[in-house]
């Protein structure tokens, strides 16, 4: 019997370095399942490294990390099987076509060859853009190519970094329904944004981070949707602890 | 391992296929460093033929720098490579599947290389199982220290020009290995082309191994 973890992600001060410069500094923060958490926060506030620590990509240097009822650093492989990860680049291959990269991505998770064209078709890649070389679309194009192949993998935690970027209206409303019936279909979605729009009305809560931290991170949880008007701080130094300090 | 490493192999070569990155810049590539060597050495015929496994050799090198190169571009351009690492893939079938992408690739440029060898220096082939052999054993070599050292410099800024340095000293043992074979076959040397083989085997066998073996730690460090 497979055990359902109260929280999808529990971050307890959790510190990740790049060399010795904090990109996080110590944060916490829980997110539940079947949860649409928003990550806002200015340029350089460790949104981009927080969702890298819960793919399992940016192994955690102190504090305490579970994400899906794994820990990210000591379980990275167990757990990025479980995990879909879209950046700020789409990670396809330019020669390839749409559907070759969908392909890949597929035979990779073991997943049936069934879910190629169904994920193609979900998100309205025709029949001539899917057998175009990927280096040859447009970038709301490539955008939909790299979802395409989330949306096959079906992984119970989407970590988004600025999904709506390159998207015309009608594929931002796609993206925004993908994702509700992903929380639907029992999986947690995790993004950051800039965007209001898309915090008052995709996310069921707002957290705020800067200088490598989560202001907000451990509470709300419950409370329902939070107002799109949350304070976003100066992007500073992050707080030094236990001999953690800054040296950009 | 071998389900990934197939499914890693075949992604590259239809990379390769569609690009021909390897087809139109490397091989003509190596069959130009041919023909420069043919007039750096032209004044000397004999010489000529004595170096002719060597010259091969080295622009066997030079091309699987360039392959072992554009393996990794390939990951690297649209952050692919996080893809790699999420897609719950056996980091050693990676490293297998992307070595004998690599080697593929270097067996055809080592063919038509064969055939400007021939043509431009008028190296006659004999010996051919040996031959065959140490380019097999030789090009396994090369592609594994290559995609070994491939994955190592993947993350670096100046991994472009680190790349050779790196791979250079290491594969320095094959070139040499595979130069005496191939003399030996050749009949422009009395040593025991067999035993260059052998050497050329447990270089193969050591490079393989050591990336079948790191190359999940090494991928972590990109």
């Amino acid at each position: 019997m497979v055990e359902i973890p109260v929280l999808a992600v529990r971050l307890r001060s959790v510190v990740a370095l790049a060399g010795l410069y904090p990109l996080l500094a110590g944060v916490d923060l829980d997110v539940g399942p079947g949860q649409i958490l928003a990550v806002k926060g200015p340029n350089g506030a460790g949104k981009t490294s927080l969702l890298r620590v819960m793919a399992g990509l940016l192994p955690v240097a102190a504090g305490e990390a579970t994400v899906l009822g794994l820990e990210p650093t000591a379980q990275a492989r167990e757990l990025r099987r479980q995990v879909g990860l879209l950046g700020h680049r789409n990670g396809l291959y330019d020669d390839l076509s749409a559907e070759d990269n969908v392909r890949f991505c597929v035979r990779a998770a073991r997943l049936p060859k069934t879910a190629v064209p169904v994920a193609l078709d979900r998100l309205g890649l025709t029949e001539r853009l899917r057998r175009l070389p990927v280096g040859k679309l447009s970038a709301g194009q490539r955008r939909r190519v790299a979802l395409a192949c989330l949306v096959a993998r079906q992984p119970r935690l989407w970590l988004l970094d600025e999904p709506h970027a390159g998207l015309d209206a009608d594929h931002r409303q796609l993206l925004d329904n993908l994702l509700r019936e992903a929380v639907a279909e029992g999986a947690t979605v995790v993004l950051a944004t800039h965007e209001a729009s898309v915090t008052a009305l995709l996310a069921d809560r707002v957290v705020t981070m800067s200088g490598g931290t989560v202001l907000d991170g451990t509470t709300g949880l419950d409370d329902g949707p939070v107002p799109d008007d949350a304070p976003v701080v100066d992007d500073g130094p992050g707080p030094e602890r236990e001999g953690i300090t800054s040296v950009a | 391992m071998w389900r990934d490493a197939v499914l890693v192999a075949g992604k590259d070569l239809a990379v390769e296929r569609r690009s021909r990155v390897a087809l139109n810049q490397v091989v003509p590539y190596a069959l130009v460093v041919l023909l420069l060597f043919g007039f750096a050495f032209d004044q000397d015929r004999p010489l000529l033929l004595q170096a002719a496994p060597g010259l091969f050799w080295l622009a066997v090198l030079f091309s699987g720098l360039l392959a072992v190169q554009r393996s990794f571009a390939i990951e690297a351009s649209d952050g692919a490579v996080d893809g790699l690492r999420l897609s719950g893939l056996e980091p050693a079938g990676i490293f297998v599947g992307k070595a004998a992408a690599v080697g593929l690739q270097l067996l055809v440029v080592e063919v038509l290389l064969t055939g400007g060898v021939v043509v431009l220096f008028h190296t006659r082939l004999e010996g051919a199982g040996l031959l065959i052999t140490s380019a097999l054993l030789s090009t396994a070599g090369v592609a594994g220290a290559g995609v070994a050292y491939g994955a190592l410099s993947m993350g670096l800024r100046v991994r472009e020009t680190l790349l050779p340095l790196l791979l250079a000293p290491v594969l320095a043992p094959v070139v040499l290995a595979a130069t005496e074979a191939w003399r030996s076959a050749l009949g422009l040397s009395s040593a025991d082309g067999w035993r260059w083989s052998g050497l050329l085997g447990c270089f193969a066998a050591v490079y393989l191994a050591g990336g079948v073996l790191s190359f999940g730690a090494l991928m972590e460090e990109t």
